[in-house]
């Protein structure tokens, strides 16, 4: 072998240790997650700041809409929570003037619009759904709620919970979701239903909700609290 | 910057190609973990070990999530560093001349001339001075880091900047332009070290400012451009 051969040899060598670098993943450091999460918080503040209260997600038409929209949890579809309409009652608190719970009677009375929008999942895949509910803000001025709040948290009956900012709960296209393809909600996307945000990732849109309260104190969410950006609007 | 058989890199410039090379490989490592999540492409999904966001099995156990949380942390993180570093060596470029001198000119003639040289090995690599090939590639790798960054706004914000999707072709046609970037950075990222572990000088030149016999031998040492002359 000669010299040169021998010279590009050690040098093909010395870049694959450079790729092997990549190997060592120091993820789960400690103080590696800790700066992962302050600069996760920066972007929180970001995203607010870019967020319009007033700006609305695209809306498609009936022919682009899912029939059979895609079922996604960390459990199967047969493990979804099964809520009896007769028992079920959604439980209101926090700064919230009216806390008498509502029947699924009483919630389908509500005003409704229909909305064709994009859910987006934190993964990368995104569906297109009909979607038909009253405006959360629409709710939240029923029950009096204090909207000079800063959030509005929610409890469900899988053990999921979440939190969204005021500007969020408070913008036009954000419903509660009492319709999927003009069809009752199916149990296994949150009847009786479901928080519908086409303003942010997918997980940041709860389903089977029990309980409802506006605070001052940012809720923690089910994935925020496993590494993912607590924000996540889009 | 001009002189025969010495590779000179002003301090800005080192400074924004290396927080570039950084950010770019976090972004790589972190994009691939985000990928198999939800692969464009069935046939294709990164080997683990190339990939960054931690100890899949570990967060599966504890989580129930396969890093993907910390791979868009890092993602999320590393793009402010780009962003900054990306804007330091184009505004630098401009505005110091580096680019009109350095990268240019280049014809699609002087490039095929070049091509044809180098694919040949009869193109001498001159130390301070870019053949067209690699004019050619600097454009090309820094075209593809604006695609990357302007494709990934319209992924991460959508709904806030809504129309850009369209140029795209929709949210998917972003996703997938966002991938053949990447495909395009990582191409000449596999050049790019190749051809420096050929050509070591210049990797020292992109470390400590200069590489090279100077002309005129009473001159200082220390290189007079990067404003390191203490």
């Amino acid at each position: 072998m000669t010299t040169e051969r021998r010279g590009l040899l050690q040098r093909g060598f010395s870049l694959g240790a450079l790729t092997m670098l990549t190997g060592c993943d120091v993820s789960d450091n400690d103080a590696v997650q800790s700066f992962l999460a302050r600069f996760s918080e920066w972007n929180d503040r970001v995203q607010a700041a870019l967020f319009s209260g007033q700006r609305l997600a695209p809306t498609f038409s009936e022919t682009q809409a899912v029939k059979n929209f895609r079922y996604n949890a960390w459990y199967g579809p047969d493990k979804a929570p099964n809520l009896d309409p007769a028992d079920y009652r959604l439980l209101l608190s926090g700064k919230i003037a009216d806390k008498k719970p509502w029947t699924v009677d009483e919630l389908h009375a509500l005003p409704q619009q229909t909305q064709i929008t994009r859910h987006i999942c934190v993964e990368g895949w995104s569906m297109i759904g009909k979607w038909t509910g009253t405006p959360l803000r629409t709710f939240l001025d029923r029950v009096g709620a204090d909207t000079t709040a800063r959030y509005v948290g929610f409890e469900c009956a899988d053990g999921y919970y979440e939190g969204i900012d005021m500007q969020t709960a408070l913008h036009p296209q954000t419903l509660m979701a009492f319709k999927l393809a003009d069809e009752i909600l199916p149990r296994q996307h949150g009847f009786p239903f479901k928080l519908r945000i086409p303003t942010k990732l997918g997980f940041k849109n709860p389903k089977f909700i029990t309980t409802m309260y506006v605070t001052n104190k940012q809720p923690r969410g089910y994935w925020t609290d496993r590494g993912y950006n607590w924000f996540s609007g889009s | 910057m001009s002189t025969p058989n010495v590779q000179k890199h002003a301090l800005p410039v080192r400074i924004a190609h290396w927080l570039m090379a950084l950010s770019i490989l976090v972004m790589i490592g972190s994009g691939w973990r985000i990928y198999n999540a939800s692969p464009i492409f069935d046939f294709l999904t990164f080997p683990v070990w190339a990939t960054l966001g931690g100890d899949v099995e570990a967060s599966l156990a504890l989580h129930g999530d396969p890093g993907v949380a910390t791979a868009i942390a890092w993602h999320l993180a590393a793009m402010w560093l780009l962003l900054l570093s990306f804007l330091l060596f184009i505004f630098w470029g401009v505005l110091s001349g580096h680019f009109w001198r350095d990268f240019l000119p280049v014809s699609p003639r002087s490039f095929w001339h070049d091509f044809v040289a180098a694919a040949r090995f009869r193109l001498d690599h001159r130390l301070g001075e870019y053949n067209a090939v690699q004019k050619a590639f600097y454009w090309g790798v820094l075209t593809a880091i604006l695609v990357m960054v302007v494709s990934g706004l319209a992924i991460w914000k959508p709904v806030q900047t809504y129309p850009l999707e369209v140029l795209f072709g929709g949210f998917q046609g972003a996703r997938v332009i966002h991938f053949l970037a990447m495909a395009g950075i990582v191409g000449f990222l596999l050049v790019h070290l190749a051809l420096v572990a050929l050509v070591p000088s210049t990797l020292i030149a992109m470390i400590v400012g200069r590489f090279g016999h100077d002309p005129a031998p009473d001159r200082p040492v220390v290189s007079q451009d990067s404003g390191e002359t203490r």
